[in-house]
């Protein structure tokens, strides 16, 4: 029997009789043997109340042809238990701490099944925030130092306990959960689809085009939408936009948190261009409101096509400026560079994703290896990659997407007139019944995964949401071991994870 | 080295804006609603029904900006009864002064509810602490650009503190996830008196999309007086800006 149902990122949503009902075993052998190669990783693994206990999803991605491969479990795990993915493959991790929480099901060799993120509806409410497991290491030389939930500066809250020798960090745990509003359970409150459109763009505010984008495609392909060339031509100008902005945010904030004032305020002053451009195109200066299912509500205009073009140019032209000084930079150079390491094999192991993953060798892009939308035609993405993995290395893949952005914002825009061919969005289009649908996108951060299932009314009956930072919040925690505490600052914004974006 | 900075400042210019007063935000900004009562109540009815956040009422006609995301879609179902003006100037001293009335041409600040030590002891210098409680980072990184190099809010003698002992005041954003409402209660008691509270985003003051979730516990805002409101979703710098300024006046 076949294990996984194969498909792509542009294919229509799935029958739900046609994913593969597997036994538990057979998958556990075959993902243990699969997931030694780096070409596959898991982007969503979840569970869902069915007729007779649970039913479990998993979707793995090969970035080598492709595909998609999505399969499906019914255990009867009150009677056996599970054997834990984890303890064989980490990258599991965040997945099985979900499944445990929201159901309790107890994973066999688990390393520490410990809450993800303490939402309202998870099984044991004896835990709480207050009594989050950290991790101890007895020693009289060692010291603990507390940061958190609330953090210095104006940033969202998590709790971060590092063990520390002197001055030097041993270990880092992050606890998350503070942020968790209950956005998947809000999701199917309700059919009213512009509401959970504007769900998506709250996931994470920062990447409202990102994930807005992810929920437009996984409904067009529910509803077996083509919402033709323009459109997505014109998605690509705005998650391109939202991309430029958030590394100019984090380029600008590496250099305030070593004191590099020139490069902050020229990239502050940077962003609000960016923002400010956005703004002009559709009210709102993230982005939210100019992705829609189906359809825009913004179709770019003569004199919009002009600005986006003109501000960018200046703003590459700018920005490169900056980089190339601060490619010289002696003084930011020896801050950055060997500093907050994680090595390809460390990022493959956790599952990382994104460009924090492409600063450490690893290439992962959902615009080259899973490509939707305009990225899918003849556009030929080639992903930005460094090898070193450090501090410097995140930043100089952020430095050079800018400028790449950029450019393809140029390129697709260059000889576009106003479409005549975009249509209005539609919040009511009959969805396809008794489906799964996915959709892949690559944010600003890495890949951002959706998924929903339908019910035979055709209504989405359940709702999963992966936020790169999902697989990525491991990597900091690796990142800072024997450094310094005081480097923690930059490493963090190195990474600059969401944590609404996993507390969801 | 040293050209190479000095091609960044030749680009980089002047970048402060000299009257934050002055400024009118882009046509496409959706700021202030005006609302105009027709005979035919169709398209304002379908408008309030497909509202996320159930922000209008259609008898009375109302819409309450506190909990409006201002994403627009009512003015296209029914372009006759609502128009989104690009005034971002929404700040209100009063829950109920952010419910927008058919007729009303301009938001409503009432005077008369500032407590007047508020001028006394925060006319000259303001420094506040923020915790996001449930917050999606956009708010956040709008009021990070208060402070900024183009809106610079500090020039003014207002900034944000790290510790709330420091701190004349809260500024709170997110609907107040449950995870978080201990740490917000705390924090806003480590302020000593005398302080103010600002709620900032439609979020924060309505519960917005999560109003009705289970994951959010509001009661902190049963509890203490709110000085300012700030609609938005985000609530733009210069909403903030001017909110706080109008305060301390």
């Amino acid at each position: 029997m076949e294990m996984f149902y194969r498909t792509n990122n542009t294919a229509s949503a799935v029958a739900i009789a046609d994913i593969p009902v597997v036994e538990y075993e057979a998958l556990y052998n075959d993902l243990k043997e699969r997931m030694t190669d780096a070409r596959y990783h898991v982007a969503h693994y979840f569970a869902t109340e069915a007729e007779a206990g649970l039913k479990f999803y998993m979707i793995l991605l090969d970035d080598k042809t492709g595909e998609v491969l999505i399969t499906s479990f019914v255990p009867d795990y009150y009677a056996e238990g599970l054997a834990s993915l984890t303890a064989v493959h980490q990258q599991f991790h965040p997945f099985e701490r979900e499944i445990f929480e929201l159901y309790a099901v107890p994973f066999d060799g688990h390393p520490w099944l410990k809450p993800l993120r303490f939402s309202f509806d998870r099984r044991d409410k004896e835990s709480t925030m207050e009594s989050y497991p950290f991790y101890a290491i007895e020693g009289e030389e060692l010291h603990e130092v507390n940061v958190g939930p609330i953090h210095a500066g104006i940033i969202e809250p998590g709790a971060f306990r590092f063990i520390c020798d002197g001055e030097q960090v041993l270990h880092l745990e992050i606890a998350l959960g503070y942020q968790h509003r209950g956005v998947e359970s809000e999701m199917v409150r309700n059919n009213n689809r512009l509401r959970q459109t504007l769900i998506t763009e709250s996931i994470a505010g920062d990447t409202a085009v990102g994930h807005a984008t992810a929920y437009a495609e996984l409904v067009e392909k529910l509803a077996g939408t083509d919402i033709g060339d323009d459109l997505k031509r014109e998605r690509l100008v705005a998650i391109e936009l939202e991309r430029i902005a958030m590394h100019l945010a984090d380029t600008g904030a590496l250099a305030t948190d070593i004191g590099f004032q020139l490069y902050q305020v020229a990239c502050e002053a940077l962003r609000t261009v960016v923002i400010n451009t956005t703004q002009a195109w559709c009210g709102n200066r993230f982005g939210k409101s100019v992705i829609r299912p189906c359809g825009s509500n913004f179709p770019l205009t003569e004199e919009k096509i002009a600005t986006i073009r003109k501000n960018i140019a200046d703003v590459r032209r700018r920005y490169n400026e900056v980089r190339e000084d601060i490619l010289e930079a002696q003084t930011l150079l020896v801050r950055f560079e060997q500093c907050g390491l994680v090595s390809t094999q460390e990022m493959t192991t956790i599952g990382g994703v994104g460009q924090a993953a492409r600063a450490s060798g690893l290439k992962r892009d959902i615009r080259a290896t899973h490509p939707s939308g305009f990225y899918a035609g003849a556009f030929n993405h080639t992903p930005v990659m460094r090898t070193d993995g450090d501090v410097m290395s995140r930043l100089a893949t952020r430095m050079d997407e800018v400028l790449q952005s950029a450019d393809y914002i140029e390129s697709v825009l260059a000889d576009y007139k106003p479409s005549e061919h975009i249509a209005a969005p539609d919040y009511n289009a009959p969805l396809k019944a008794d489906a799964l649908s996915f959709s892949l996108v690559e944010g600003w951060r890495g890949e951002i995964c959706h998924v929903a299932l339908t019910n035979a009314e055709g209504n989405i009956a359940k709702y999963k949401v992966k936020d790169p930072s999902v697989h990525n919040w491991l990597g900091l925690a690796i990142a800072v071991r024997t450094e310094g505490i005081s480097d923690f600052p930059i490493n963090n914004k190195s990474f600059n994870l969401s944590y609404c974006g996993h507390d969801l | 080295m040293l050209f190479g900075k000095l091609r960044i400042l030749r680009s980089h210019g002047r970048q402060y804006i000299p009257n934050l007063d002055k400024v009118t935000l882009t046509e496409e900004f959706r700021g202030f609603p005006m609302l105009t009562i027709t005979d035919d109540k169709s398209d304002l009815e379908r408008a309030a029904a497909v509202c996320p956040t159930r922000a209008i009422t259609t008898s009375p006609l109302t819409l309450d900006m506190g909990k409006c995301l201002f994403c627009g879609e009512c003015q296209r179902i029914a372009p006759k009864n609502i128009r989104f003006t690009n005034e971002h100037r929404l700040a209100a001293t009063r829950r109920e002064d952010l419910i927008v009335m058919a007729g009303q041409t301009k938001p409503c600040f009432t005077k008369d509810a500032v407590r007047p030590e508020i001028a006394k002891y925060f006319g000259k210098t303001l420094q506040l602490r923020e915790v996001s409680a449930g917050g999606d980072a956009s708010v956040e990184m709008e009021l990070n650009a208060t402070g900024n190099v183009n809106f610079d809010f500090g020039r003014y003698g207002v900034g944000f503190t790290a510790s709330p002992r420091h701190a004349d005041g809260l500024v709170l954003t997110g609907p107040i996830s449950e995870n978080m409402a201990e740490a917000l209660d705390i924090c806003y008691n480590s302020i000593a008196e005398p302080k103010i509270l600002v709620v900032c985003g439609s979020e924060a003051i309505s519960g917005g999309l999560y109003a009705d979730s289970p994951a959010v516990d509001r009661t902190f805002l049963d509890k203490y007086h709110v000085d300012l409101w700030l609609p938005g979703a985000p609530t733009h710098p210069l909403c903030f800006i001017d909110g706080i300024t109008k305060l301390r006046k």
